[in-house]
């Protein structure tokens, strides 16, 4: 992998190379922001942005280092360092001691610190999203990845949820470009959506629907494509036993149900609570036998032409906008049914498309992709060293990471996010980024109050990227640029204007 | 009337309390004529028949071994209190909701809900936000109250209290304002307000979207700003639902008349809790904050106001394995105001059995949410059939007479 990361060595934008013609440059962005998260101050080397060999390397190779002092910050981290099954187990175990203290002011002082461990292991999970948003060269697997993480929705704040966020989205990120089927089993398998949609408590004789109902309904086939209150119920049964198990030992299980127990860190299938009877799914009848009906299932819902057309069209929106035309939705349908769910495939038979690359805009940016598209380009050649800022900028838009409280994940409509107050949300946020945005440059055990370091506004104005859009913007646009009394002002207005609130 | 610099600079002169100030289109000044709709959605399906409670059903307590409330018993701080001979409400609402049923400001809605049969909270919650006939192909681009404020016209003032703008206020005339009200900030220095709104000048989508967002934005913080500045200063303030539920009804009062806010939190599959627990905190916060919002916004402005909490569907009747509830189908919808004629459940009902459940399920639809609210909007905005037709498009109004 020649690529040469010259990320994170203080590069200012203005001396990053400066690439054959303002045209070719121009082309460069639009892919960036069409395919990752926005043009980098930094350039990065590598072939050309839409290149051939720029997509394979995208959507096949193995995913290439990140700058050195982004990975030095990953490396510190908890959640790098420690398996998931640990974290859970001391934070489970620091909930079991808080409860048997007795003395008020020692409980609470307790509890304090039990939400202070989870928290600090979610808000690793945050910051680590966005070190590689920022500066990993993959950046097609990193919007993959958050798309995905909102396809399957978990919620931080369930229960101990904050302290198996992070495994769950580097899960995520491990099956972004690969098959769907095996994404489906990746997220079934983890205890993050086990907890949050209840099925760690479904039993034989104790059915919990809502696991099931969101796999049909949301991840799978979508709500209306053929499915049956009965099939719901059906697949509830088939998913009695499938839940999370922190203890060391297994469970003394009768001699003839200890074959079928699985475990595998923290995700258990416990034959003693499934309910082994026959079961009518989709219009097929599953034999009860254990997680092999699982199995079953997962390969019925993930073959079934609804799925095809439900993920394609998701995959449709979130990269071309509101509504994608439907050809090629079909097209990509047919190509996931024709690859067994090969995302790497449906993604170029998009990315290749003669409407992908007639359009005009890839769509509004929400928070997260406005946020980190402004920063990309404001910062991306120099080292941030406390992501918070960037964190609480997507919270403040309403879109904050693992914040979302429900299963459907958040809206990919640009109405979601165009709204009246939310566009006056972002201009605060531009200011803040177009100013110089210093405390992403503090330490981040620096105190609240504290003053951060000096940062002076980036020239944006004369950054080749930005040299190369000049052309692209509209006359108003320009108008009001020309106004600007100070850099500061100018990326103010330069991040607030309508060009760059879409892709 | 294209000219926001103008129009800010009046705004900010402090003239918006008494001079309409038309920015794009919208007026922003007290509501003339004094009637207000705020619409409340519960999100997550609300187990309602734990929070109005079928009192003297044993067939209730049956189906609910672990989270059912118990008979009314006075004696019983846990048992819920009586309303009527056959329904009691949640202790957790006896000092803020009760009172209301007592000054006859409240009605339940009991058997309320849609046709829609998904059990799927996005698609019902979508139903009832787009507010059109189900099975059709659906327009995402027409909520119910956005084309409700297209009816009123231009002396409406709209908003929607929420992070993202719903879709029940989307694709109106003009677009409305949507502002979260824990993350009001000092509005932005006036010339770079200006500059920014220069850019979208003609812009088909934002133009609007845009110099609404400035407007609204000077607007809330104006009238919040005596309050965030004690609150900055360690006042005791409300937290949650309690502290955006006041703000809303200072708002509603003055500068507003038609407004939605959401609820989330509701979907109890797992330990839900009967007289205490997790629902019980839930709803008691629900309560103290719609009995603080009709304390803000003053005895005058709540005669004329009404506030609907909805919610997309109801749950099983019966408890699952987990002492949770699954999705289910009718609900208990609630109909406040000073103007209300309350005191009694409203709308058709029948005794609670296996037999009368819907699906063997859960509760049967006997009122349509569309029929209940274009019969409390016609008779509260005095509209006539044909006015309120488009409001929810082959529907007919179901007058409850509760206005």
């Amino acid at each position: 992998m020649a690529r040469i990361a010259c990320l994170g060595m203080m590069v200012p934008a203005l001396l990053a190379a400066a690439p054959a013609s303002a045209a070719d440059a121009a082309r460069d962005a639009a892919w960036a922001e069409r395919l990752g998260w926005g043009p980098s101050a930094a350039a990065d080397g590598g072939p050309a942005p839409g290149s051939d060999a720029w997509l394979r390397h995208q959507l096949s190779d193995p995913p290439a280092p990140l700058p050195p002092a982004a990975q030095a910050q990953i490396d510190a981290m908890r959640i790098s360092r420690e398996r998931v099954a640990a974290l859970v187990v001391e934070t489970d175990a620091m909930q079991r001691d808080l409860k048997a203290i007795t003395d008020p002011d020692q409980r609470k002082a307790a509890r304090q610190a039990y939400q202070k461990t989870l928290n600090g292991l979610a808000d690793e999970a945050r910051q680590r999203f966005v070190l590689r948003a920022l500066y990993s060269p993959d950046q097609l697997r990193e919007r993959m990845t958050w798309f995905w993480f909102n396809h399957f929705n978990v919620q931080a704040g369930k229960r101990d949820i904050r302290a198996m966020v992070g495994d769950y989205e580097e899960t995520i990120r491990a099956h972004a470009l690969g098959r769907y089927r095996d994404l489906l089993e990746a997220t079934l398998r983890h205890p993050a959506m086990l907890r949050y949609l209840d099925n760690d408590q479904n039993a034989k004789g104790k059915i919990n629907e809502n696991y099931a109902r969101e796999i049909m309904e949301l991840h799978s086939m979508g709500v209306g494509s053929g499915y049956s209150q009965q099939d719901v119920q059906e697949l509830a049964r088939i998913l009695t036993g499938v839940g999370v198990d922190q203890k060391p030992d297994a469970p003394k299980l009768k001699p003839e149900l200890q074959p079928l127990y699985q475990r595998a860190g923290l995700f258990e299938f416990n034959p003693a609570r499934h309910d082994f009877g026959t079961k009518h799914f989709l219009g097929h009848e599953i034999k009860g036998s254990g997680f092999a009906e699982v199995e079953q299932a997962l390969d019925l819902i993930a073959d079934s032409p609804a799925t095809a057309h439900h993920v394609s069209l998701r995959i449709a929106t979130y990269f071309m906008g509101d509504t994608p035309p439907p050809a090629l939705v079909d097209r990509m349908a047919a190509k996931f049914r024709q690859s067994h769910g090969d995302i790497a495939q449906v993604l170029r038979t998009m990315i290749r498309s003669r409407e992908f690359g007639g359009a005009a805009t890839g769509g509004f940016k929400e928070p997260v992709g406005y946020t980190l598209s402004a920063v990309r380009l404001a910062y991306g050649g120099r080292d941030v060293t406390n992501a918070k800022p960037i964190i609480n900028w997507m919270r403040q838009m309403g879109e904050g990471l693992y914040d979302h409280e429900t299963p459907d994940g958040y809206d990919l409509s640009s109405a979601a996010w165009s709204g009246p107050g939310q566009m006056a949300t972002r201009f605060d946020i531009a200011r803040q980024i177009g100013g110089g945005a210093a405390r992403l440059f503090q330490s981040p055990d620096a105190a609240p109050d504290a003053p951060p370091p000096p940062s002076p506004p980036p020239l944006l104005k004369d950054s080749p990227v930005i040299a190369a859009r000049m052309a692209t913007l509209g006359k108003p646009t320009l108008a009001a640029l020309g106004q600007a009394r100070s850099p500061a002002e100018w990326n103010s207005l330069y991040f607030s204007s309508p060009e760059f609130m879409h892709r | 009337m294209r000219n926001p610099h103008i129009h800010r600079r009046d705004l900010l002169m402090g003239a918006a309390a008494m001079a309409p100030m038309v920015m794009a289109g919208r007026a922003f000044a007290a509501p003339q004529a004094g009637s207000r709709l705020l619409v409340v959605f519960l999100r997550g399906a609300y187990d309602a028949v734990n929070i109005v409670v079928p009192s003297t059903s044993d067939f209730y307590r049956q189906s609910r071994p672990t989270i059912a409330l118990p008979r009314p018993d006075p004696a019983n701080p846990d048992a819920p209190l009586p309303l009527d001979a056959d329904w009691a409400l949640h202790p957790a609402l006896k000092d803020s909701i009760l009172p209301l049923w007592q000054a006859k400001q409240i009605a339940f809605v009991p058997f309320a809900g849609t046709d829609d049969m998904s059990r799927s909270h996005f698609e019902t919650q979508d139903t009832i936000e787009l507010g059109q006939p189900v099975g059709g192909h659906r327009d995402y681009g027409s909520g119910f109250m956005a084309r409700l404020a297209d009816i009123l016209g231009t002396g409406e003032k709209p908003i929607a209290f929420t992070d993202q703008l719903p879709l029940c206020f989307r694709g109106g005339d003009d677009p409305i304002p949507n502002l979260a009200l824990a993350n009001v900030g000092k509005p932005i220095d006036q010339r770079q307000a200006t500059l920014i709104q220069s850019m979208y000048a003609g812009h088909p989508d934002l133009a609007r979207s845009v110099s609404e967002g400035f407007t609204v934005r000077d607007t809330v913080y104006k009238t919040l700003d005596q309050e965030m500045k004690a609150a900055s200063r360690g006042a005791v303030s409300a937290k949650g639902f309690a502290l955006s539920a006041q703000r809303i009804g200072t708002l509603m009062r003055d500068r507003f008349n038609l407004a939605f806010v959401d609820v989330g939190g509701w979907d109890t599959h797992v330990n839900q809790g009967g007289a205490t627990g997790y629902l019980a905190d839930r709803i008691g916060d629900l309560g103290r904050g719609l009995a603080g919002f009709a304390q803000a916004i003053g005895p005058e402005a709540w005669r004329s106001t009404t506030v609907v909490v909805v919610s997309e569907f109801g749950r099983t009747f019966r408890e699952n394995g987990d002492r949770g509830t699954d999705h289910g189908h009718g609900s208990i919808y609630w109909v406040m105001g000073g103007g209300v004629s309350g005191g009694r459940m409203a709308g058709e009902q029948v005794p609670l059995s296996a037999a009368t459940l819907n699906q063997n399920r859960d509760l049967p639809v006997l009122t349509d949410y569309r029929a209940l609210i274009g019969g409390l909007v016609g008779r509260q905005f005095g509209l006539s059939a044909s006015r309120l037709a488009p409001l929810f498009p082959d529907s007919r109004t179901t007058d409850l007479r509760l206005i």
